[in-house]
């Protein structure tokens, strides 16, 4: 079956959303499809708790954000870029605020700022500990206001169509009735989100396979600086549920086994409330040295809300306290909260200039799938939602501008032929001896063990090593279901293939990089290294192995300097 | 310890209960045991999941014979483990069922801000005290689940009725200082379809994993609905 629609919006999270508006407001003449692989509101970004950063407020400044955005990324950030998005940040928090948020208030009514991480104003701007939830479901509700954007929910993306590196559509399975479908377009949006499912500690949703990263990459189109992958300082232990940086936000503080608050050792001026990348170092290099607090998960550090009383956190934090109670059997307002550094966002992405472009005509990539870069080698927290809600605007705007010039270009059916072949035939109807769960768990492992907070050349070699051979492996996987109609088998066999090739450029990128900047810590090369090192890692796809080149880091008005808090 | 799960199956023609031996260790929810199922066991079953902390709303199933989110149910509190789909939502694949028609019905309500002059270019700041937000919030928690339309007595017999999880929404944007669209919502609530079809069971409340409580919405709404008919017949 084909379909045929201005715009193609891929992904139905925070960036998807904010996209389809943008585009729905630059035309009501253009058609715009919003494909995604669940119901847009069980996206990934309804996950994220804490907040948005924005300037609202006299005292605080378009530099100081961009300052703080661009030392918390160890230099590694894009100034222009960082520049640009910290100043349309604010309209995006009013225009929520107009189509519905429910920002939390100051006591006149205003919206209401709180602490975070690495910034160093009170700008984040949050919805309890629900800013995600609220910002999608708002987001969602306002497409239903546009008749010319139309969905196609629990839509999985197989394929990008591209011709003479000009994009001509995508082809995609309809997880109900099984069958593909070729969907032309003038313009396509990559907004599929990240790929933290890779490690197997992680807050990630389930479904956060890094689809979008993956095949725009063996499409040609390099992914950039993928080593740098966040962990959070406060994962829930054992699930590894988020609990939100809103916690020492509010107030919270980290301890050791002896009731320490450590943090004074590591950033005695900003303490709990240095960036991530700080923060969950000092929390490894506790529990490496026997600090942590054991338990039958392992060690763990103590977040430790107790002193805030019930009042404050029922009101700032009551997602905090019902899922520490759910999934921990703890109540914060009586006891500590158990909690280890856990993946949480993928600072790399699909390479892009700060128009959202890529090097193929008419395609598009914004949020977490997209790498401008903003977020360098350590992402400040509450930039993420921001940086959805800013690009994903900026990616539907420049989309729209492009396909409103443009003639639709029929795709050639032989494509489309063998793209329904090589999955229906080749792929689902072979038989093989592996199987795809047991690649993942192994492949989560070695992410987990070899590419981990402390990193280091020997156990890195091994793991590239190891992730090859699961490639190798993977190529005889048999998918058990072989029927057409909602066919998870074979949708989580698909990503499966994606994360091993993801998981690739993450080991590559991380190997070569000698140095020690933001998230990428190495033991064997504990500094970081302007000289040789102050530049953008881009790994190309190719069949013999990836292919590994370096871009300048862009440098406006902010020079390097060394990184305390 | 091993627990035995019974799940009612369903491949597009008949429908079947099967039953999985899975080890349980403490903590374990019942997503955790599907997917152990799904990859160590038997991977045609299949379910809807994703993130696995009770805010996407995927993952609503039968759990002896109540509506409860799989992912936030620990398996050692329940005796025997037997999983369904909801009701009232037609079967596509074992426990996945067809939310098209919920979220078609969503849309006709009109659950966004209305504003008459809403400007998307120059966007300003509104207030809003706290208590006015109060007024509100709990009713914005709704993930949308499919629970309370799954209990609910008029759902199960008037595929045109709204529902509770939906008119909770609409009470949500009707009690919202900064929204201007009332009357339009009102036509459509105050159908047949709408606030006079509901029997007050009060069910949809309590299985709602959010604790929304959608009984109370959907009775507020109708209040709020008499006034309007009356200020109508006057005007």
């Amino acid at each position: 079956m084909k379909v045929q629609h201005d715009i193609v919006i891929v992904g139905g999270g925070l960036a998807g959303l904010r996209a389809a508006i943008a585009s729905a407001e630059r035309s009501r003449k253009l058609e715009i499809a919003i494909i995604s692989k669940t119901y847009p509101i069980r996206c990934h970004s309804v996950c994220a708790e804490g907040g948005t950063a924005a300037v609202l407020r006299e005292g605080d400044s378009f530099d100081l954000h961009a300052w703080d955005t661009i030392k918390g990324s160890d230099f590694l950030a894009d100034q222009d870029a960082v520049e640009f998005f910290v100043k349309e940040i604010p309209s995006e928090i009013l225009r929520l605020d107009n189509w519905g948020c429910p920002w939390s208030r100051t006591k006149d009514g205003r919206i209401a700022q709180r602490a975070f991480g690495g910034q160093s104003f009170n700008r984040t701007v949050f919805a309890a500990d629900r800013t995600g939830f609220h910002e999608v479901h708002t987001l969602y509700e306002r497409t239903l206001m546009y008749p010319n954007i139309i969905r196609y929910d629990e839509y999985f993306l197989t394929n990008l169509i591209i011709e003479d590196n000009e994009i001509r559509g995508v082809t995609a399975i309809e997880l109900k009735s099984g069958d593909l479908i070729l969907f032309e377009a003038k313009a396509v949006i990559l907004a599929t989100g990240g790929a933290g499912r890779l490690y197997g500690f992680t807050t990630y949703s389930h479904q956060v396979t890094g689809d979008g990263m993956a095949i725009a990459y063996r499409a040609g189109i390099p992914l950039k600086d993928m080593e740098f992958f966040q962990f959070h300082p406060t994962g829930l232990v054992p699930s590894g549920i988020l609990m939100t940086e809103a916690c020492r936000g509010e107030g919270g503080y980290l301890r050791n086994k002896y009731g320490e608050r450590f943090m004074e050792k590591y950033a005695p001026e900003m303490m709990e409330l240095a960036p991530r990348d700080v923060v969950s170092r000092a929390m490894w290099r506790e529990i490496v040295e026997g600090r942590g607090i054991e338990s039958e998960h392992g060690a763990y550090i103590a977040l430790d809300l107790t002193h805030l009383g019930e009042e404050r956190i029922d009101e700032r934090l009551p997602l905090i306290r019902d899922a520490a109670k759910k999934f921990a059997g703890i109540d914060p307002v009586e006891e500590p909260i158990p909690v280890r550094p856990v993946a949480h966002y993928t600072m790399g992405g699909i390479h892009t200039n700060i128009n959202t472009e890529t090097q193929v005509r008419g395609l598009y990539a914004a949020g977490e799938v997209a790498c401008v870069s903003i977020h360098g080698a350590n992402r400040l927290g509450s930039n993420s939602t921001a940086e959805c809600l800013v690009f994903g605007r900026v990616a539907g705007e420049r989309a729209a501008d492009y396909a409103l010039k443009k003639e639709f270009r029929h795709v050639k059916s032989e494509s489309f032929k063998k793209e329904e072949k090589k999955i229906f035939d080749d792929f689902l109807k072979k038989s093989g001896d592996e199987n795809p769960y047991e690649i993942k768990k192994e492949l989560t492992k070695v992410m987990d063990d070899n590419f981990w907070i402390f990193r280091n050349g020997e156990d890195m070699k091994e793991g590239v090593k190891k992730i090859r051979e699961l490639k190798e492996r993977y190529k005889n996987v048999e998918i058990v279901d072989k029927s057409r109609r909602f066919n998870t088998d074979l949708i989580n066999t698909m990503e499966i293939g994606f994360m091993l090739d993801v998981a690739e450029v993450v080991a590559i990128g991380a190997l070569m990089r000698k140095e020690s900047r933001g998230s990428h810590y190495r033991l064997d090369y504990p500094e970081r290294d302007d000289k040789n090192w102050l530049k953008h890692t881009l790994v190309y796809y190719n069949e013999n192995g990836p292919i590994v080149k370096y871009i300048p880091v862009k440098i406006t008005k902010w020079m390097p300097v060394e990184r305390k808090y | 310890m091993e627990v035995e799960i019974k799940v009612r199956r369903f491949n597009g023609e008949k429908s079947y209960w099967q039953k999985y031996r899975v080890p349980v260790l403490s903590g374990m929810t019942v997503l955790d045991a599907l997917l152990y199922i799904k990859e160590n066991i038997d991977a045609t079953l299949s379910f809807r999941y994703s993130c696995r902390m009770g805010v996407c709303g995927s993952c609503a199933v039968k759990i002896n014979n109540k509506p409860r989110l799989a992912c936030e149910t620990q398996i050692l509190q329940l005796k025997d483990v037997q999983i369904e789909p909801i009701n009232n939502f037609r079967v596509i694949k074992d426990l996945i069922t067809d939310f098209d028609d919920f979220f078609a019905k969503h849309r006709i309500v009109k659950p966004y801000l209305i504003r008459k002059n809403d400007s998307y270019e120059k966007p300003v700041e509104m207030i809003q005290t706290p208590k006015q937000l109060k007024k509100y919030y709990r009713y914005s928690l709704c993930i949308k689940c499919g629970a309370c339309n799954s209990v609910c007595p008029v759902s199960s017999t008037r595929d045109d009725y709204l529902g509770p999880a939906i008119m909770t929404t609409v009470y949500r944007f009707m009690t919202d200082n900064r929204d201007e669209g009332k009357d339009e919502r009102f036509k459509i609530v105050s159908s047949e379809r709408g606030v006079w079809r509901c029997h007050f069971a009060s069910e949809c409340s309590e299985v709602c994993p959010k604790n929304v409580e959608p009984a109370k919405a959907v009775q507020k709404l109708r209040i709020k609905s008499i006034i309007y008919e009356i200020k109508k017949f006057f005007k």
